[in-house]
């Protein structure tokens, strides 16, 4: 059971740059065998999403990236960025466009004068939830660390959840006939990982927040910024916390 | 892509481009609206004493069963795993409407309608199955359940158990279908059903559906069968029939006003919409055609006299029309409910397809199905008295 320096090296490196738990849970993970790493306490955590609009640029980073950690279907999508363009004054018409849910990116924009801005968009895993009240088996649920998933075994595929939602983050897988949405890439959570939109981010937009560890930035950043989740008229508890997000944003 | 293939103007969400319910749930509260308004109007007579409507009393009930038979069909075939909707027998979640389903569709037609059909052909199932022979014998004497004492007595004892079951069948039936109307108005985050109202809206239109739909088939059948129809019976089941379409459209138009004068976010958009992708269906079918014709007709013949053979085809017109309209009229809530989106900045189109799962033809097989079962019923259970008994 001797260490040689290249070993001690390693684990040091490891200990500098994660959080305890991943440490423990990376080994494992890169192995294909995330399940057999060290418990992951539900009760420990309430998880949120922090989202700066100011920093979005559209590059669409998050939702390939999600796309392929979840195996997203063609043509639907977990999470997504829109572009707004909010014209000056006397127009009204707000204008909003998300070619391929801003998947390749964005055309430049055509308008000249007004604002133009990105948001990213994904399932707000809100306390109160509407998709969770209404699905008839309980295939939809919030869990103890505050997401909402999706049993898709246990799914009848009734698209009521769909209806309910006011942000339209949901779809019928197209193979499984069941429902499906945003994890918050919850296999890669539980191991103390990142998800995967928040780690393609290349500008710091979005971030995974645990509202019930103190130490988490998250406090901070709800405390000494003008914070906003989407449609806050629903009372749904949405948990997508938005800085810099414009009244014009549906 | 997705927004090219449906046709999409301005902005939808990019998850909500298609359509998730289609033509069959427009079927399911078209259905169980019929089943309603049959059995409300089999109560005139039962419990309010309606004489007039007797001839259509037992006809109404077998309508309303055998629309009830096919209800939950349009559901099953629109989930997206059938063999798991049990699951909702079996571990319904107590916060979902939807999950209720079952229970009420359940009580409805084991404790309702079934005993209450049962109770009042008991006295003609024991008979047949004394006089008939071969299957249809033991066809009858199975649908006894063992229960051959036809004395007066018993009877009336029959008698009095069917009125308490039309007295629980009335609140059933509006709960039935106000239930579904609590599908829709319950969801918040659709301006277009969130409505207290709904319920309410889909009560009354179910009796106006189901009153003119039995009023078609007593005439329909009557002809068939060669008799005079029962002028009397049919004056009083249009009268009927206007009323309940009054009340129906007073509710409707104050659901109208009240989202035209409180004009919220939403407005806009819902109102561009019913000019644009909804005004055939909504304005020209559902109010004009579906709607003001019958009522102006129907009214006609409670202030004008007309001649029992006029008067006749202006019901049969009205019922018609009436049909058509309330058809309209669930197809503009469920298919006029997702065709913008949630966004308010854009609108989809709904593709419907033809020999699909969802598509055009199983819902003409699903609307055709009920009066092959109400031939059947018909059939086993002669809701009119025979000829010879007549004779």
């Amino acid at each position: 059971m001797s260490t040689n320096r290249r070993e001690f090296l390693t684990e040091c490196g490891k200990y500098l740059f994660l959080t305890s738990a991943a440490t423990a849970a990376l080994d494992f993970v890169i192995d294909g065998k995330a399940e057999a790493a060290p418990n992951y306490m539900m009760t420990d955590h309430w998880w949120a999403m922090t989202i700066d609009i100011e920093k979005c640029i559209g590059c669409g980073n998050c939702v390939r990236a999600c796309a392929e950690e979840n195996n997203v279907p063609v043509g639907f999508f977990r999470t997504w960025v829109e572009r707004y363009y909010v014209p000056d004054f006397p127009s009204t018409k707000v204008e909003v466009d998300s070619p391929n849910g801003g998947k390749d990116g964005f055309p430049d924009q055509p308008h000249t004068g007004g604002k133009s801005f990105f948001v990213p968009k994904m399932c707000n895993h809100c306390s109160d939830s509407p998709c969770v009240q209404v699905c008839p088996v309980g295939a939809t649920f919030e869990t103890p660390d505050g997401l909402v998933l999706v049993d898709e075994k246990y799914c009848i595929g009734c698209r009521y959840c769909v209806q309910a939602c006011p942000y339209g983050c949901r779809y019928i897988h197209p193979e499984k006939n069941t429902v499906d949405k945003c994890t918050l890439c919850y296999h890669r959570i539980s191991k103390q990982l990142e998800p995967a939109c928040c780690e393609a981010c290349p500008t710091g937009c979005r971030k995974l927040a645990d509202l019930k560890d103190p130490k988490d930035p998250v406090h901070e950043f709800l405390r000494v910024n003008s914070i906003q989740v989407l449609k806050p008229h629903m009372a749904t508890g949405a948990k997508a916390y938005y800085r810099g997000l414009d009244g014009a944003v549906r | 892509m997705q927004e090219v293939l449906h046709g999409v103007e301005g902005f939808m969400y990019p998850d909500e481009v298609e359509l998730q319910w289609s033509l069959l749930i427009v079927l399911y509260p078209y259905i169980t609206g019929l089943v309603a308004g049959a059995f409300i109007l089999a109560s005139l007579e039962r419990v309010f004493k309606v004489e007039a409507v007797k001839p259509t009393y037992r006809l109404a009930l077998l309508t309303a069963l055998a629309f009830l038979i096919v209800a939950p069909l349009p559901l099953q075939l629109h989930l997206g795993h059938p063999e798991r909707s049990f699951e909702m027998y079996l571990t319904p979640h107590r916060t979902s409407a939807m999950a209720m389903f079952g229970f009420v569709y359940l009580w409805y037609l084991m404790v309702v309608l079934l005993l209450e059909i049962w109770l009042d052909y008991r006295k003609e199932i024991v008979i047949l199955s004394k006089s008939k022979t071969g299957v249809m014998k033991w066809v009858y004497k199975a649908m006894t359940l063992g229960s051959d004492n036809i004395s007066p007595g018993a009877l009336r004892v029959d008698d009095r158990v069917g009125y308490v079951i039309t007295v629980i069948g009335i609140p059933s039936a509006f709960l039935l279908h106000g239930y579904v109307g609590f599908i829709f108005g319950s969801v918040k985050a659709n301006p277009w059903w969130s409505s207290p109202l709904m319920p309410i809206v889909f009560i009354f239109s179910a009796m106006v559906s189901g009153i003119a739909a039995v009023l078609v088939i007593y005439v329909a059948t009557t002809l068939l069968r060669k008799e005079q129809v029962d002028m009397r019976c049919l004056d009083t089941i249009a009268r009927y029939l206007f009323y309940a379409f009054v009340i129906d459209f007073s509710l409707e138009l104050l659901d109208l006003v009240h989202r035209i004068y409180e004009a919220d976010e939403s407005f806009h958009t819902l109102d561009f919409m019913v000019h644009t992708r909804l005004y055939v269906s909504q304005i020209v079918i559902q109010i004009f055609l579906g709607t003001i014709v019958p009522l102006l007709l129907l009214a006609a013949t409670q202030l004008a006299r007309f001649q029992e053979a006029a008067r006749r085809r202006i019901y049969l017109a009205a019922s018609v029309l009436t049909l058509a309209g309330i058809f309209a009229m669930r197809w503009n809530v469920v298919i006029g409910g997702q065709l913008f989106s949630k966004s308010f900045l854009g609108y989809t189109n709904y593709k419907l397809e033809f020999a699909t799962r969802e598509g055009l033809l199983p819902a003409i097989a699903l609307l055709i199905l009920p009066f092959l079962i109400l031939w059947g019923l018909v059939k086993l259970l002669p809701p009119w008295p025979s000829k010879e008994a007549a004779a």
